[in-house]
């Protein structure tokens, strides 16, 4: 190991230049530093870091990416008519997932660390570990097919805009993901709404429109395939008769929640069989990284609970209203549908763009179940809610803390 | 509960508004028919217009909610006296820092050849003091030594007697220690005490800044020497401590138990408040009885993790320091030197410390005078740089080394680590040793009796405030730690006042900065913060 280390030691670049930035960042994260405490201070210190803190996050984010990379492939081939069963054609699935996903994963890391590390040069600051994080939630919240050079402005307007503007990791108001969706949402919108979107692999979703792989698939792919004689990518399949590639949210909202059943079972939405961003449908697996940020007590569990507490009495606000069709859906049926349990795990409790106070934290949480909710069910252009709601409520945090502070303050004048 | 409770309240509240609403716009709705585009389009409005005015609503409330919780009679809520009155005080936050290398139960006793008095160990006073001796005379214990000019009167004191062999200067020509060559056998200077029965205060007073028990005080807020002409509302005394590896109180303290008592007397004489001892409340605690019986003290007792300890903790939770406030806080072997002024008429700096951790041989106790030579003890080890030897606790001390070997006034431990400054290949994500963290992303949690060998590492690098909740989590004062921080950093007065910097000091926020996931250096934070406040207010 000292040998390893003497050896990363020698090609240390001149301190100042790009490549010291880069150096340093590849460093530290090789080797914890050798930093003793200064005196004045304590003397021992927690074994935490911001590296642990983040990346525990990303391990809590790779079920969503392992199921996430199996449904694109399965939406694609329940299009097609094919392999609709869960292990039938499974090595196709997971390729097509595979050449979806992996792009959107290197070109979001590329520009977003680019960015990042350019930023670290310019200011002279070591590279802060923000980026991690924001860099595996962009890929989950993206629709599969989504163009990659949409991709690569949103980030950078995310990362420059959202993050450096403010001073870097920590000092960012809104989040860094959901800020690169709401940029590709409003200026790219046919990229990421309606019902052409979700699911990957057509030019076009309509009954006879022709599968459009690339040479990934019918070179790469099928002549390694070829090799073990297992099922190939057929380049002349067509969608077959009746698939509109509507999520359940966009069903509901036109016929209400016997418009869902007629096409998808509550087991599939449960389990996230059914179209959607990459990351967000399987609602299990999402728990389970959940699970993983509370019992490490990363996540907050007074915004999850909340968030769901807000969700569902939301939701039972409008089954008592009742006015149009997706009102009277059940509020558990509700919870089964969209991005929800995603935003609220993941999202929500992103701690700097968060509520600080503990206090805080439940009417934030509260805030975002409730107008989200409002958005999904309200909002004529599109039935989904929890993105603009979190943005809303990053907007408002620094108000509700505010406020929460206030009390303290006030309540230690009171008591003199 | 009582917040919650109000909590609820006006959660309904705004819950029957909603629901008045909707039912409302049900009802128009049903009224119009079909085509009821513009009434569905009115109540998103209005919803709209009701969740948006609810934050402020609820924040607002807040401050009326919270205000409730602390004791006067808002919104014609009386509180509970009895709550307010107890004396067992349960805290939940906090966290116990178990470390291998306990001291041995087994009182040296060691008389060092050399004593220092060092000013810089006296927060408020010039680092410069006007010498009282020279360099080459004889002192008895309880000499007057040195003063400062912005306490006039105000003596500091040889804890030996011995020959005053060096006034060793630190940077910009500051006086570092002022270094006695003790006598084989201590001579001490009669005192002609007062009699503490009749004397009256400002005569007592005047006796303690003569003959050096006015230093034995620390005042708060801000933790320094008490000013010449403030009065305590209380004055306070830890009787315990429940920081790592500290040492047993009751041995330290044992058989001085009429000393203490004699210091408490006059302590009542020095203040028209009250005298407040905190006792270890914890489960399976040997409280000595004798501490248990004393006279003209409040005894309140304390259960729960490291700071429970901290005379600062005990002070929010019995009668909490507020703006204009003064207070004292007495440690309770300066407290013994105390009464020893007035039961034997002579100034008695007797401390027993206890040396501990894992990078020393020498643990054990040993009985000394304030200001003793740790290199006569520790040798070699105080040289060596892959050993800290730190004069207090883990989190909170200062680093000792072969030219700063005394032991500080205020302290009764020392603690002996390892530096840290090694690498380690991917330490952050698989580490390859046991250390202690709160963090739940280490097993950790689930081996509370585990003792850890500790080094001065400091496991990642600083970074920005990123990670909230942290520091409420192991501070039992309701503040906003992150918040009371930030307001330092940007010298905003008001929120420092309001968010209570006055009851706070160094030791007490140490556990905030050992928890600090973004390694921020709180307790330097707080000290600028507190003397910014000290200038400005």
């Amino acid at each position: 190991m000292k040998k390893l280390l003497n050896f990363v030691k020698s090609l240390e670049p001149k301190k100042g230049s790009l490549g010291h930035t880069l150096y340093d960042g590849l460093f530290t994260f090789l080797f914890a530093p050798n930093e003793v405490t200064a005196d004045g201070g304590v003397h021992i210190k927690d074994r935490i870091d911001l590296k642990r803190t983040m990346v525990i996050v990303v391990l809590a984010l790779q079920f969503c990416y392992l199921i996430g990379m199996y449904n694109i492939g399965q939406q694609h081939f329940v299009a097609l008519g094919m392999y609709e069963s869960f292990f039938e054609g499974f090595h196709l699935k997971l390729a097509f997932g595979l050449t979806k996903i992996l792009p959107l994963f290197i070109w979001t890391h590329l520009v977003g660390l680019g960015i990042e590390f350019y930023f670290a040069w310019k200011k002279g600051h070591a590279i802060e570990e923000g980026f991690l994080v924001s860099g595996a939630l962009i890929p989950l919240i993206m629709p599969p097919d989504l163009p990659i050079w949409i991709l690569c402005l949103a980030v950078a307007f995310a990362v420059f805009l959202g993050k450096e503007a403010f001073g870097g990791t920590g000092m960012n108001i809104w989040n860094v993901a959901l800020l690169a969706r709401a940029f590709v949402f409003f200026a790219y919108p046919t990229t990421i709404s309606g019902d052409q979107v979700w699911v990957a692999g057509f030019d076009q979703i309509m009954p006879g429109a022709v599968t459009d792989y690339g040479w990934w698939q019918t070179s790469f792919c099928n002549t390694i395939f070829e090799w073990f004689g297992w099922a190939q990518f057929d380049p002349g399949a067509t969608i077959v008769d009746g698939f509109t590639g509507a999520t359940p949210l966009a069903l509901a909202y036109e016929g209400g929640w016997s418009a869902v059943t007629d096409v998808y079972s509550s087991a599939q939405m449960l389990w996230g069989s059914i179209p959607g961003s990459v990351g967000e449908t399987s609602k299990p697996l999402i728990i389970a990284g959940a699970a993983i940020l509370l019992i490490t007590k990363i996540g907050s569990w007074r915004i999850m609970l909340s968030g769901l507490v807000g969700a569902a009495l939301m939701s039972m606000i409008f089954n008592a209203w009742g006015a149009t069709e997706f009102m009277t859906v059940p509020w558990y049926n509700q919870l089964l549908m969209g991005s929800f349990w995603f935003a609220i795990v993941f999202m929500a409790t992103d701690p700097v763009t968060a509520s600080a106070t503990n206090f805080g934290k439940v009417i934030y949480g509260i805030m975002i179940g409730m107008i989200g909710m409002i958005i999904r069910v309200i909002n004529p252009a599109y039935p989904e809610g929890w993105m603009l709601a979190i943005l809303f409520l990053n907007t408002f945090a620094p108000l509700i803390d505010h406020y929460t502070v206030l009390g303290n303050i006030q309540k230690r004048l009171k008591r003199a | 509960m009582k917040v919650v409770s109000s909590f609820v309240q006006l959660f309904t509240k705004m819950l029957s508004a909603l629901s008045i609403v909707v039912l409302s716009s049900q009802m128009a709705l049903a009224q119009t028919g079909k085509d009821g585009n513009v009434v569905t389009i009115g109540v998103i409005l209005i919803l709209g217009a009701l969740v948006l005015g609810a934050v402020a609503v609820v924040g607002n409330s807040m401050v009326q909610v919270l205000s409730v919780k602390v004791g006067n009679h808002t919104n014609g809520e009386v509180v509970d006296e009895d709550l307010l009155a107890s004396k067992n005080h349960v805290l939940k936050k906090g966290l116990n820092i178990k470390l291998k290398g306990e001291s041995s139960s087994e009182i040296k006793k060691f008389h060092s050849s050399r004593y220092a008095v060092m000013p810089f160990n006296f927060n408020n006073i010039a680092p410069i003091p006007k010498m009282i001796v020279e360099v080459g005379q004889e002192v008895k214990a309880g000499q007057p030594l040195f003063y400062d000019k912005g306490h006039p009167n105000v003596n500091f004191v040889a804890p030996v007697s011995g020959e005053l062999v060096e006034v060793k200067r630190g940077p910009k020509r500051s006086i570092a220690q002022v270094v006695i060559l003790a006598d084989k056998d201590v001579e001490f200077k009669a005192l002609n005490s007062p009699n503490i029965d009749e004397v009256d205060r400002a005569e007592l007073r005047e006796f303690l800044k003569a003959n050096g028990g006015w230093p034995l005080f620390k005042q708060r807020p801000f933790n320094i020497l008490p000013g010449v002409d403030e009065e305590p509302r209380d004055i306070f005394i830890s009787g315990f401590d429940t920081a790592p590896l500290a040492g047993d109180m009751a041995m330290k303290i044992n058989g001085r138990f009429e000393a203490i008592q004699e210091g408490i007397n006059v302590l009542n004489k020095l203040t028209d408040g009250k005298v407040y001892m905190s006792l270890d409340g914890r489960e399976g605690a040997a409280i000595p009885a004798e501490l248990d019986h004393m006279h003209g003290v409040d005894i309140h007792y304390f259960d729960g993790p490291h700071p429970a300890g901290l005379v600062g903790i005990q002070i929010h939770h019995i009668k909490p320091i507020n703006a204009g406030d003064v207070v004292w806080t007495i440690g309770i072997q300066e407290l013994i030197t105390l009464g020893n002024m007035f039961l034997k008429n002579e100034y008695r700096a007797e401390r027993v410390f206890n040396i501990a951790g894992l990078a020393t041989e020498k643990g054990g106790y040993y009985q000394s005078y304030s200001g003793a030579d740790l290199k006569e003890i520790l040798g070699e080890e105080l040289s060596d740089k892959s050993k800290r030897i730190i004069a207090g606790n883990v989190l909170h001390g200062l680093a000792k080394n072969e030219d700063n070997a005394f032991l500080d006034f205020y302290k009764d431990q020392v603690t002996c680590i390892d530096e840290g400054d090694d690498y380690e290949m991917f330490g952050w994500l698989l580490p390859q040793t046991m250390r202690p963290s709160a963090s739940r992303t280490y097993p950790n949690f689930l081996f509370k009796d585990f003792k850890y060998q500790v080094d001065t590492n400091t496991h990642g690098e600083k970074r920005a405030f990123v990670v909230t909740g942290q520091y409420e989590s192991v501070l039992p004062v309701d503040t906003y730690p992150q918040y009371l921080f930030k307001s330092i950093i940007t010298r905003h007065v008001e929120n420092m006042e309001g968010l209570g910097i006055y009851e706070l000091v160094e030791e007490d926020v140490a556990l905030c900065e050992f928890v600090c996931t973004s390694k921020q250096p709180l307790q330097k934070i707080l000290r600028e913060g507190l003397d910014f406040m000290m200038k400005e207010v």
